[in-house]
């Protein structure tokens, strides 16, 4: 005759078979899932950021133009202003990434994407921008112009 | 306590008949609870299509994941690979999962088309799933070939030369097939773009498709009873949970083997193709490929005036018609009587596969 006892034996069995089940599956999922999440993970970029770079040769930038540069893996903007002086800038824009460009007939620095207008100390000055573009030093060393990150 | 574990029931009750209310749930459990599956001596056999789709599904789920940093392109293939073995974390285990299990998918389905064969399972009114079978061996076949030129190593290269130099032989259409493989005269930059598309999208969209046939014919027609049993009924094994539990023990125990492999032998890399350096010595093509390769070798250059491959590769693809014609051929079997002579007709085939594969890895000049 089965007792009381006896059923909550069996039902005590039943719920350790139920964990062990359920606790393997997850265990298993994990297993699966975990490295694939890593994989998925783009790992570090190799090429480190750069500090300075040669964004242009004197002679190749006329005064009130600009040319976006390489700078690392990102792009940068050289201006010259219509005085001659030299300005840097990251050329991605605050606002949604976009690539900035030199307008000169405004004479500052606009983002075609959403029409974002930065003065020519890349500070934002109308539309959506949310903040100053980044602004770099710049070095003139004979012919060539070195744009390099402030610390 | 005693509320909450009645009201936990009825909940997930409700919930399990909201959804079968929509998609009618219940009638496909009732159906996978009376389905049976025939037991009996040979029943071991039954599992290795099961195992054969298990290990495609490792196929797909990796090549996927192959694919977020896989670059075709003679300039990019291989240094992406090895991107993926060094640098990418787990990209060596993915990489070697898909090489390894790829290996074992075209043994799986060897195998499964062997006990398919010796068990005349192929008789009617099973032929259509027998050749479905013979085109879903095909496109695996073709998937090994085509997945084999990706990395763009030296070995991949030379056995891509001699495969698709082997289809040129064929008469007639042999050399148009090969160029338009090729995507030109030579294995270049075109084969490997071509091979990338076939890879990737052509040939997973046509398994499919076949895949889903050959399932839904194996459903319909349910699993052949062997030969000359008549105590099957009370041997069946009912498909859940008997079988279906049975099946998810052996593919993780495949699993297990697939990882064992991928750790402790990781699938090689090797060397970056050279397409104007010499074959290394040794090459042969993969384990699937080396019983044709092995053969041709031993073949004289000439045979009754015919060159000797177009005589080897002419024998190879009307063995390949004659088997995939057998539940046509083989009349007694279809009249439910013994059929020796296909018996050792397969007997002689697997001991010659067998042998020249042992022979390309053993003594391959």
């Amino acid at each position: 005759m089965e007792t009381d006892l006896d059923r909550t034996r069996w039902i005590g069995r039943r719920r350790l078979l139920d964990a062990l089940l359920s606790g393997g599956i997850v265990a298993f999922l994990g297993a699966v899932f975990y490295p694939v999440v890593r994989y998925l993970t783009p790992p570090a970029a190799l090429e480190a950021a750069a500090s300075s770079v040669t964004a242009a040769r004197t002679g190749e930038v006329k005064p009130n133009s600009g040319r976006v540069f390489r700078f690392g893996s990102k792009p940068g903007l050289l201006v010259r202003l219509p005085s001659g002086e030299w300005r840097a800038f990251s050329a991605v824009c605050t606002h949604l990434q976009c690539t900035v460009q030199y307008r000169a007939d405004l004479e500052r620095i606009w983002c075609p994407c959403h029409n974002g207008h930065f003065d020519l100390t890349g500070k934002n000055v109308s539309g959506p921008p949310p903040k100053p573009l980044e602004a770099y030093e710049v070095i003139v060393k004979g012919d060539e112009v070195v744009v390099v990150r402030r610390a | 306590m005693r509320l909450s574990s009645s009201a936990e029931p009825s909940r997930r009750a409700a919930v399990v008949g909201w959804f079968d209310e929509r998609l009618g749930i219940s009638g496909a459990i009732d159906f996978l609870r009376h389905k049976t599956v025939p037991g009996g001596a040979h029943s071991a056999w039954y599992y290795f299509g099961g195992v054969s789709l298990f290990l495609f599904g490792i196929q797909v789920a990796t090549g996927l994941l192959l694919l977020f940093y896989y670059k075709p392109g003679t300039e990019t293939a291989y240094r992406s690979v090895e991107f993926i073995v060094t640098h990418v974390p787990f990209g060596w285990l993915m990489r070697s999962l898909h090489a390894w299990s790829a290996n074992l998918m075209i043994f799986a389905v060897f195998v499964h088309m062997f006990s398919v064969y010796f068990l005349k399972a192929y008789r009617p009114p099973r032929e259509l799933t027998w050749l479905t079978g013979m085109a879903l061996l095909a496109l695996t076949l073709t998937f090994g070939f085509s997945g084999y030129l990706l990395p763009w190593n030296e070995l991949a290269f030379f056995a891509t030369k001699v495969g698709t130099d082997i289809i040129a032989v064929v008469p007639l259409v042999g050399p148009g097939a090969a160029r338009l493989l090729r995507g030109g005269d030579d294995v270049s930059d075109a084969t490997l773009t071509r091979f990338f598309g076939f890879h990737v999208a052509i040939l997973p969209a046509a398994f499919t498709a076949v895949l889903l046939l050959h399932l839904l014919l194996v459903q319909r027609q349910g699993m052949s009873d062997s030969l000359g049993k008549r105590d099957q009924a009370s041997k069946a094994m009912p498909f859940y949970p008997g079988f279906i539990i049975r099946d998810a023990i052996l593919w993780l125990g495949v699993l297990a083997v697939l990882l064992v492999l991928c750790t402790f032998s990781p699938w090689e890399l090797g060397v970056q193709a050279d397409p104007f350096a010499s074959a290394p010595a040794g090459i042969r093509p993969e384990w699937y490929f080396a019983f044709v390769s092995q053969s041709l070798k031993y073949l004289p250059a000439r045979v009754a005036g015919i060159d000797g491959e177009v005589v080897g590769i002419c024998a190879f693809l009307s063995g390949a018609v004659f088997f995939a014609l057998v539940p046509f051929l083989d009349r007694r079997a279809a009249r439910g009587s013994r059929s020796p002579v296909f018996t050792f007709i397969g007997v002689a085939i697997v001991i010659f596969m067998i042998t020249m594969v042992t022979l390309a890895y053993v003594k391959p000049y």
